[in-house]
């Protein structure tokens, strides 16, 4: 990025501090089962109500196939409050073969189908980062974290300037070594969790505030 | 006449890849690695770049005929010192390898170290 697009970016920064512009819009990014839609499902549970959720869960990838987004979900950490705009994502790929979906038991009509609106709903997650303020970036912590998906995600962050938290999700699980994760992109704040079990979610809620509040 | 069967790898100069445009090389790898090469690019491409070779790739994918790219970059470079942290100063683009998703595929990467293997069989 240039200097005069750095000055820009980071004039608009100063301004919607200084202003105090609502509801900073904050993409989930990450491999398909990261587990990105049970994160979001965990910040609803957790700030807007048990019975709201962003989206159903599955083992097979892809479930999330179209971004979902919810606006002005408020969270309060360490006596203050942020508003914040969360869009669920679908997992980024390079690659969709619909066998993997019938190696799942999908049928061939039922896997095809799933990975057209697959590659769909990647294309829509790439288009997304157009419009954000900011990414919460989701790796499995039991999975090696030099995908070129999460080098693509924090290379455009950076380029555009713009601020970006790693979580290292499934700390739960007893192979998960989110050291490996923050050995690997050490230049980025980076908070172990478990969405699922809601482990370290009060530090995960700190970090949110710090990075995007 | 002797005929040899295998795979074709390219080992594109950084001095080749930036006379093009973004849309050029995005076009042109998608288009190389659906005849089935592997790339080797000595500089790989931008960030934003690269997230249009993801997107165009969705496009492209066809069930039984393509089924997407696997893409490996070496994460980037970053300059910790106070001048780089104030001037953001944007790192350089590392050695990248594409090719087709059903023939290539990593085995091990880290921060230095791209392994991966090619398969002539689709």
């Amino acid at each position: 990025m240039n200097m005069i697009k750095r000055f820009k970016v980071s004039f608009s920064k100063i301004f919607n501090k200084l202003f105090k512009k609502k509801g900073a819009c904050i993409g989930i990014y990450g491999p398909p089962n990261a587990g990105k839609t049970t994160l979001s499902n965990r910040i609803l549970k957790d700030w807007v109500g048990a019975e709201e959720t962003m989206g159903s869960v599955s083992h097979i990838a892809h479930e999330t196939r179209h971004a979902k987004r919810r606006n002005a979900i408020s969270i309060e950490t360490n006596g203050h409050t942020i508003s914040l705009d969360i869009v669920d994502t679908p997992g980024l790929a390079t690659k969709i073969d619909f066998h993997d979906f019938m190696e799942q038991g999908m049928s061939d009509s039922e896997s095809k189908k799933r990975s057209k609106e697959a590659t769909e709903g990647v294309i829509e997650a790439v288009k997304w980062l157009d419009d954000l303020d900011g990414v919460i970036l989701v790796m499995d912590s039991t999975e090696n974290p030099y995908t070129q998906v999460n080098v693509t995600v924090i290379g455009n962050m950076e380029a555009r300037n713009l601020p970006l938290l790693i979580v290292a999700n499934k700390v739960d699980l007893p192979e998960a070594d989110p050291a490996v994760i923050k050995e690997a992109f050490p230049q980025h704040p980076m908070v172990p969790v478990s969405a699922l079990e809601g482990v370290g979610m009060d530090s995960f809620y700190e970090a949110l505030a710090k990075q995007f509040g | 006449m002797i005929y040899m069967q295998g795979i074709q790898l390219d080992l594109i100069s950084e001095a080749r890849i930036s006379q093009m445009a973004s849309m050029e090389k995005v076009r042109y790898i998608i288009d190389e690695v659906r005849k089935g090469k592997i790339l080797v690019l000595e500089k790989g491409l931008n960030p934003m770049e690269e997230a249009k070779l993801i997107e165009m790739t969705m496009s492209a994918i066809q069930p039984d005929v393509f089924s997407g790219i696997e893409m490996q970059s070496y994460p980037a470079n970053t300059d910790g010192s106070l001048l780089g942290k104030i001037f953001k100063k944007q790192s350089s683009k590392r050695l990248t390898v594409i090719g087709p998703a059903n023939q290539l595929k990593t085995l091990k990467k880290d921060r230095n170290l791209i392994s991966a293997l090619v398969s002539a069989s689709k």
